[in-house]
């Protein structure tokens, strides 16, 4: 069955990565560019798995988590957390919002998948 | 990366365009913040810019680009969280460091060497900036390569280790592993993919169903895993819970067997509701449907990159863009051929024919505004290129420079942005260097000692204005003549308004710097820019006011592909004019026109004088006419106010021609800016009234200036 994934990120380089990465694994991707565009997109959608950044314009990757984790929805949906930044207190901000896991960028695409893989089973 | 077909060179082709982008937000930014506006998020837009670069360069091993806009970014955050904030200095070097960022980008792009000693120098500049107010120097860590930290199975490591060994792992979940959406069943299941694992579920702290609360975890597990992996490994899979969770892990040996952990079994030995899951050792078929993407990407990008995503744009090769275009262009001339023989034929123009024509016409002309828009882009790009040229220029002669932009969204063709970067760079740069006074005689005209370059855009009438004006000294008269007698360009005893010394600065040779400065001076005068301009079928103008400033003119067609054209006839000559020059249509009367002297007249228009020129002769197709009764002229308007009369024989059409550039191979000719195709098939030069009106204007006949003068007065 096919993994869906939602991918939120600013960068258009970067959420063509991860859909380069991801599409020929088997995974679905859907994009969004920052926290605001990305609950639009998960409206109507059952991701099996979110990516998001952090350092986003509108609403940022916390706030995004926060909101998604407030959705009876996807309480349960794992969020990785995909950045450059590596700071303790950043990574435990994003784990206190709910966030799953934690990849810093530049990723390797094994082992997003690999990652991906983990937290859905 | 040489396969252009590889899914990852694309990405990388846009990753920098998206740095063009992200630049350009950059010095959005920056000029916010120097002009004093913006709030904190214009500083965050300033910020995530750089982050973002930073982002997409790890992503393809730009480690030089990386470590610049790390440590760049690293400052910039100091401002994002009020730690340090940015005096004038500061974001002079912001604004230094965001050039080099750009430097760095193309470099990247097009595999040049890396300005590496820049770097270093800019980078010393930025870590003194913030002084003290970071203490710990942020270390590199940060950017490892490929720093995902999840430790995989696929190591393969040599191992010390006796043939299988053997792990006892217990793992007992905390509240907030289930509220972070980690889930111990996938957990469970990858820590059993490593090897022959046997599970067991401790159920003893399971309450009664009356006291059970769903949301409490209250299980804890054991695992027995015999694996061919290090510690390391096993605690990778609890990376993401680490924390959120009890796990022990320790080494299974048969003699430790009794004394292995567990506090489970012995805090409860009456429930024995132990349930041994038996899981395979092998994996579920996880590494089956993950092949590695580097291999699999080219092959499958097809189905890769096509993914729906939330806005649309697409990327089109120039090339096709300019295959439309000539395929248009080729349209209007069709249209203009059929609807000619439709008229040879004699059709009424009420005919249904006719009727369908004219609507086809319409539709061909919004045809060309849609492929025309297609090319068009804002100014803004070109405007950003230039304060950059002013900060490098102003740096290079010591002098406080500020440039003000406006009219950034104003839409000019691609080609005309691209070719008017040099002329626009050479402007600036004289402007900086010989329009605007040092700063002391800046303080003693009661000026600020801060000069200013204006950078402005705006469409007029169907073309492109752009300007660039200082609030410099203005243009010195006396010196200018003197310079150009003294280099021979005109004889010593010319008189000359005002305007024509001016213009004097186009003249090919001239260059009134006294000596070459190390900025503008170096062999390129303003003639260049006239005939870069000229080539782009723009014309330049400058005005000029002592003390107040100078100001250089560029007007420039929208587009350089269709004109709308009035078709003359010249002594038999078909010819055609841009419309926007003509005013209007004259016919003249025996009292309309007064001779000056013999071969200069003027007609009389509603109280003023226009000079008259007769084109047929101008161009070399007949000798002036005597009389000039009864003749049609055009009055025309040009850019710099100043009107004139142009005679022909008769008017044809309005139409919308297809230009046609001339071929290097033709000089140029003066006064003739290039060709079309009509609709009889026929080819007729297109004018270009500005430059036959200098041509056979001042500089080479005084007397005629001097005849212009007391129009100009009368």
């Amino acid at each position: 069955m096919k993994i869906t994934v939602l991918a939120v990120d600013d960068s258009r380089t970067m959420r063509d990565m991860i859909r380069l990465a991801l599409t020929p694994a088997g995974f679905s991707v859907h994009v969004a560019e920052d926290g605001v565009d990305g609950l639009e997109v998960l409206e109507g959608l059952e991701p099996d798995a979110i990516i998001t950044d952090i350092n986003m314009p509108r609403m940022d990757g916390f706030g995004f988590i926060d909101a998604v984790r407030s959705q009876e929805d996807h309480r349960a949906t794992p969020i990785l957390v995909l950045t450059t930044e590596s700071a303790p207190e950043l990574k435990m901000r994003a784990r206190s919002a709910g966030a799953t896991g934690w990849i810093v960028k530049p990723f390797d695409p094994a082992k997003l998948i690999k990652a991906l893989q983990m937290v859905t089973g | 990366m040489s396969d252009p077909m590889d899914p990852m060179t694309e990405i990388r082709a846009s990753f920098f365009i998206e740095c063009e982008e992200l630049l350009e937000a950059l010095q959005d930014g920056l000029t916010q913040l120097e002009e004093g506006g913006g709030d904190s998020e214009t500083i965050n837009v300033v910020f995530r810019a750089v982050h973002s670069i930073k982002g997409g360069a790890g992503a393809f091993g730009l480690e030089a680009l990386v470590r610049f806009a790390h440590r760049y970014e690293t400052v910039l955050d100091e401002v994002r969280s009020n730690r340090f904030s940015p005096d004038h200095e500061a974001l002079k070097l912001f604004f230094q460091a965001a050039d080099h960022l750009s430097d760095l980008v193309r470099a990247c792009r097009d595999d040049q060497p890396l300005p590496e000693e820049t770097s270093t120098a800019l980078l010393d500049e930025l870590d003194m900036l913030l002084g003290d107010t970071v203490e710990e120097e942020v270390a590199p860590q940060e950017f490892t390569p490929l720093g995902v930290s999840l430790e995989l199975p696929d190591l393969d490591l040599p191992s010390d280790l006796p043939a299988i060994p053997a792990w006892q792992v217990r793992f007992k979940p905390a509240f907030e592993l289930y509220e972070t959406g980690n889930e111990p069943q996938m957990l469970l299941r990858n820590l059993c993919e490593l090897g022959a694992a046997v599970v067991t579920c401790d159920t003893g702290a399971l309450p009664g169903l009356v006291d059970l609360k769903p949301e409490t975890p209250y299980l804890a597990w054991t695992i027995r895993l015999e694996a061919e992996v290090d510690e390391a490994e096993i605690r990778g899979i609890f990376e993401f819970v680490e924390g959120l969770c009890e796990l022990e892990v320790s080494s299974f040996s048969p003699d430790a067997s009794d004394t292995a952990p567990t506090a489970a079994p012995a805090a409860a030995p009456s429930s024995p509701v132990a349930e041994v899951i038996p899981l395979p050792p092998a994996p579920v078929a996880t590494s089956d449907t993950a092949p590695s993407p580097t291999s699999d990407a080219a092959t499958q990008r097809a189905g890769g990159l096509g993914i729906a995503s939330a806005k649309s744009v697409v990327r089109v090769d120039l090339e096709r863009i300019e295959r439309l275009v000539n395929l248009v262009g080729e349209l209007v001339i069709n249209q203009a051929m059929l609807s000619q023989s439709l008229e040879s034929a004699g059709l009424s123009p009420h005919s249904d024919a006719m009727n369908g024509l004219e609507e086809f016409q319409r539709l061909t002309r919004d045809i060309q505004d849609s492929v025309m828009m297609i090319r068009a882009q804002p100014v803004k790009s070109l405007f950003q290129r230039m304060s950059r040229i002013v900060r490098e220029a102003s740096a290079a002669v010591d002098k406080e420079v500020r440039l003000v932009t406006e009219g950034e969204a104003t839409e000019v063709d691609k080609t005309v942005i691209e070719r008017l970067a040099d002329p626009l760079t050479h402007m600036i740069r004289n402007a900086v260097d010989h329009g605007l006074e040092s700063a002391e005689l800046r303080a003693a005209a009661g000026k600020p000692a801060e000069g200013q370059v204006r950078l402005t855009a705006a469409h007029r009438s169907g073309r492109v204005v752009i300007e660039v004006a200082d609030d410099g000294g203005g243009i010195n008269r006396p010196k200018v003549l003197e310079i150009a007698v003294a280099k021979g360009l005109v004889p010593g005893d010319v008189t000359l308004s005002d305007n024509e010394i001016d213009n004097l600065l186009f003249l090919p040779g001239f260059s009134t710097a006294g000596k070459v400065s190390n900025l503008s001076g170096r062999g390129v005068g303003m003639d260049v820019v006239k005939t870069s301009i000229q080539q782009l079928g723009g014309r330049i103008s400058i005005t000029s006011e002592r003390n107040r400033g100078t100001t250089f003119t560029i007007s420039l067609p929208l587009t350089l592909a269709v004109l709308d054209g009035m078709v003359v006839d010249v002594a038999g000559e078909t010819l055609v004019l841009p419309l926007n020059v003509v005013v209007e249509t004259l016919s003249l009367g025996r009292d309309d026109v007064q001779m000056l002297r013999p071969g200069a007249h003027v007609v009389r228009v509603r109280g003023g004088f226009v000079p008259i020129y007769d084109l047929g002769a101008m161009l070399g197709y007949r000798a002036t006419r005597s009389d000039y009764s009864g003749c049609i002229v055009l009055l025309i308007s040009l850019d710099d106010g100043s009107r004139a009369a142009l005679v022909i024989d008769g008017i044809q059409d309005q139409r919308q021609v297809v230009i046609k550039g001339l071929d290097d191979s033709f000089y140029r000719a003066p006064g003739i800016a290039a060709a079309t195709i009509l609709g009889d098939g026929q080819i007729a030069l297109i004018l270009d009234p500005a430059d036959i009106i200098a041509g056979a204007g001042p500089i080479r006949g005084p007397d005629r200036s001097l005849m212009e003068k007391r129009v100009e007065h009368g």
